[in-house]
C-alpha cells in the first residue's frame, strides 16, 4: 500500500505563501495616502469598468489587488456585511476595523485551511469624522493584518512603491493635487513606464462631505487636477 | 460566517430573508384588533419643468389623538429619488429605511444605480411583501418619484396595498388628506411650471388638505413646523429650506386672511 508523502506543516505554509506571493505580485499595484481633505486612493488600472477601488459604506473605501474574482467576492462580502450591520444597528456603527478583522479572519482560516490560499492582498481605509484620525488596513494574504499610518500599498510592486513613498510623504497636510501627483510619480517609477489619467483608478473619500464621502474622480477630473490650465 | 457565497444576488432584502428570515416576516396574526398606533397622513408629488418636487405635512395620527407633530413622512432613497409614506408609521418608515438600504446596496454592489423604472418596480415589489400585514389593517402606501436620468425628467409613481405599480405623469396625492390634495393640484397644476410655482401650488395643496381632513397638519407657526419638500432635478436631491417654506406658508396664510 501506497503512504501518502508526509509534508511538515512548516513548508506546507511556506509553500503556500510563495504561491500567493508570486500570485499577487503579478498584478498592478494600489496606492492609498492621507491628504489634507481625506483619503486618496490610486490604482495602476486600465480597465474602465473593472474596479479594484470601490465604495464599503458611508465613510470607508475597499481596495484590492491580485485575482479578481478573489477579491470581488470579499468585496461584496464586506458590503453586505456593512449594510447589515449599518440596517441592524445605525450607519454610524459600521466600523472599518470590524470590517478589517471579519476580512483578517476569513482569509486567515482559508490559507490555514483551504488546499490553495486566496492570492489576494486588501485594504480597508476609514476617513475620519470630525477630529477622530484616519484608519487605513492592510490585510495579506495569510490573514495577517497591519495597521497603516500615512500611506498604505497592496499588490505588484508593494515594497519598492512603499519604499518611494515613505521618503517622500510628509504629512497628511497634501493637497488633493499633490497627493494624487506623488501617488502616481511613485506608480510611474516602480513600473518605469508612464501612467495616463486613463490608465489610472482614483478614488477619495472627502472628509467633509455628510453622509457618502465615496467619490470616483473621472480621468478627465485627474487629468484637470494633473495638468491645471 | 463572514463569506455569504450562497446569495449571488444584489438585492439587500433578498439577502436580509435569506440570512434572518424572522426579521422580514410579517407581525403574527391575532385576531383582536390592534390597539391604536400612528398614521403618516398627507404626501404629495408634482412635476415641474426641472424635475419633480415631494412634500408632506408633520402630523401623525392615532385614532383621535396627534401622535406626533415633527414627523417626517418624505426620505431621501439615493442621489435622485425620495419616497413619501401614508398610512401606517412604523410599517412605512421601515419600508422606506429598508428600500433606502436597497438601492444603496445595489450601486455598491454592482456599481451601477438602478435605472428609475428599476427603482419603482423594486419598490412596488416590497410593498407586496407586506401584504399580509396589510390584511391585519397595516396598510403602507408609499408614494415614488424620481428623476430619470435617461428619459431627463421627473417621474412619479404611486402604488396600491397589492403592490400594484401605477405612473403619474402630472401630480399624485396619498394619505387621509390625499383626495383634498389631489383636487387642489388638480385646479392649479398646468405644463412647464417653475420651481416656485410648483412650491406653492404643493403648499396650497396640502393647506386645503388640512382644513378639510382632521388627520392632516397644517403648518404650525406658533411652534414653527412647517411641511418638508425634496426637489429632484438633474442636479440631484435636495431639500427646499424650511426659511423659504417658512415664507411661502406666510404669504398663503395672509392671502388667504384677505379673502376671508
Amino acid at each position: 500500500m501506497a503512504l501518502p508523502y508526509y509534508v511538515s506543516p512548516e513548508q506546507m505554509m511556506a509553500d503556500k505563501a510563495e504561491y500567493a506571493r508570486k500570485g499577487i505580485a503579478k498584478g498592478r499595484s494600489i496606492v492609498a495616502m492621507e491628504y489634507a481633505d481625506g483619503l486618496l486612493l490610486v490604482a495602476d488600472n486600465p480597465s474602465a469598468s473593472l474596479h479594484k477601488i470601490s465604495e464599503m459604506y458611508d465613510r470607508i473605501a475597499f481596495a484590492g489587488a491580485g485575482k479578481y474574482n478573489e477579491f470581488e467576492m470579499l468585496r461584496k462580502a464586506g458590503i453586505r456585511h456593512a449594510d447589515l450591520k449599518g440596517y441592524t444597528y445605525s450607519r454610524e456603527d459600521v466600523a472599518a476595523k470590524s470590517l478589517a478583522n471579519a476580512y483578517s479572519q476569513t482569509i486567515g482560516s482559508i490559507f490555514s485551511a483551504d488546499p490553495k490560499p486566496l492570492e489576494v492582498e486588501l485594504l480597508v481605509v476609514e476617513v475620519g469624522q470630525g477630529e477622530k484620525p484616519n484608519e487605513l488596513y492592510r490585510i495579506s494574504f495569510d490573514g495577517s493584518i497591519i495597521d497603516e499610518r500615512g500611506v498604505a500599498v497592496i499588490g505588484g510592486k508593494a515594497e519598492a512603491l512603499l519604499t518611494f513613498l515613505k521618503s517622500r510623504w510628509t504629512s497628511a497636510a497634501l493637497s488633493l493635487r499633490d497627493a494624487l501627483q506623488l501617488s502616481v510619480d511613485a506608480l510611474e517609477t516602480v513600473t518605469s513606464q508612464k501612467l495616463g489619467p486613463d490608465a489610472l483608478e482614483v478614488a477619495v473619500l472627502d472628509r467633509a462631505r455628510p453622509g457618502r464621502t465615496f467619490r470616483r474622480l473621472t480621468p478627465g477630473d485627474a487629468r484637470g487636477l494633473l495638468n491645471p490650465p | 460566517m463572514f463569506l455569504f457565497d450562497e446569495t449571488h444576488s444584489s438585492s439587500f432584502s433578498e439577502f436580509l430573508a435569506s440570512r434572518d428570515p424572522d426579521r422580514l416576516r410579517p407581525v403574527p396574526h391575532v385576531s383582536a384588533p390592534l390597539p391604536a398606533f400612528p398614521h403618516g397622513t398627507t404626501v404629495l408629488a408634482i412635476r415641474f419643468q426641472d424635475g419633480v418636487l415631494m412634500a408632506g405635512d408633520r402630523q401623525g395620527t392615532e385614532g383621535f389623538q396627534v401622535s406626533g407633530r415633527r414627523i417626517e413622512k418624505v426620505f431621501k432613497t439615493d442621489a435622485h429619488s425620495a419616497v413619501a409614506i401614508a398610512g401606517a408609521a412604523g410599517p412605512a418608515i421601515e419600508l422606506a429605511r429598508l428600500f433606502q438600504v436597497e438601492l444603496e446596496h445595489y450601486e455598491k454592489l454592482e456599481g451601477d444605480v438602478l435605472s428609475c423604472e428599476g427603482k419603482a418596480n423594486k419598490l412596488g415589489q416590497m410593498v407586496r411583501g407586506n401584504l399580509p400585514m396589510a390584511f391585519q389593517g397595516l396598510v403602507v402606501i408609499p408614494l415614488f418619484a424620481g428623476y430619470d436620468l435617461t428619459r431627463r425628467e421627473g417621474r412619479i409613481f404611486k402604488y396600491d396595498v397589492t403592490g400594484g405599480r401605477y405612473e403619474e405623469t402630472e401630480y399624485y396625492a396619498t394619505g387621509s388628506g390625499g383626495k383634498d390634495a389631489r383636487d387642489t393640484m388638480k385646479a392649479l397644476y398646468r405644463r412647464g411650471l417653475s420651481e416656485t410655482q410648483a412650491l406653492r401650488i404643493a403648499l396650497e395643496a396640502l393647506y386645503n388638505a388640512a382644513e378639510d381632513d382632521v388627520g392632516t397638519g397644517g403648518p404650525d407657526l406658533v411652534r414653527g413646523i412647517y411641511p418638508t419638500m425634496k426637489l429632484m432635478t438633474g442636479d440631484g436631491l435636495r431639500d427646499v429650506e424650511e426659511s423659504r417654506i417658512a415664507a411661502e406658508c406666510r404669504t398663503l396664510i395672509d392671502a388667504r386672511r384677505e379673502r376671508a
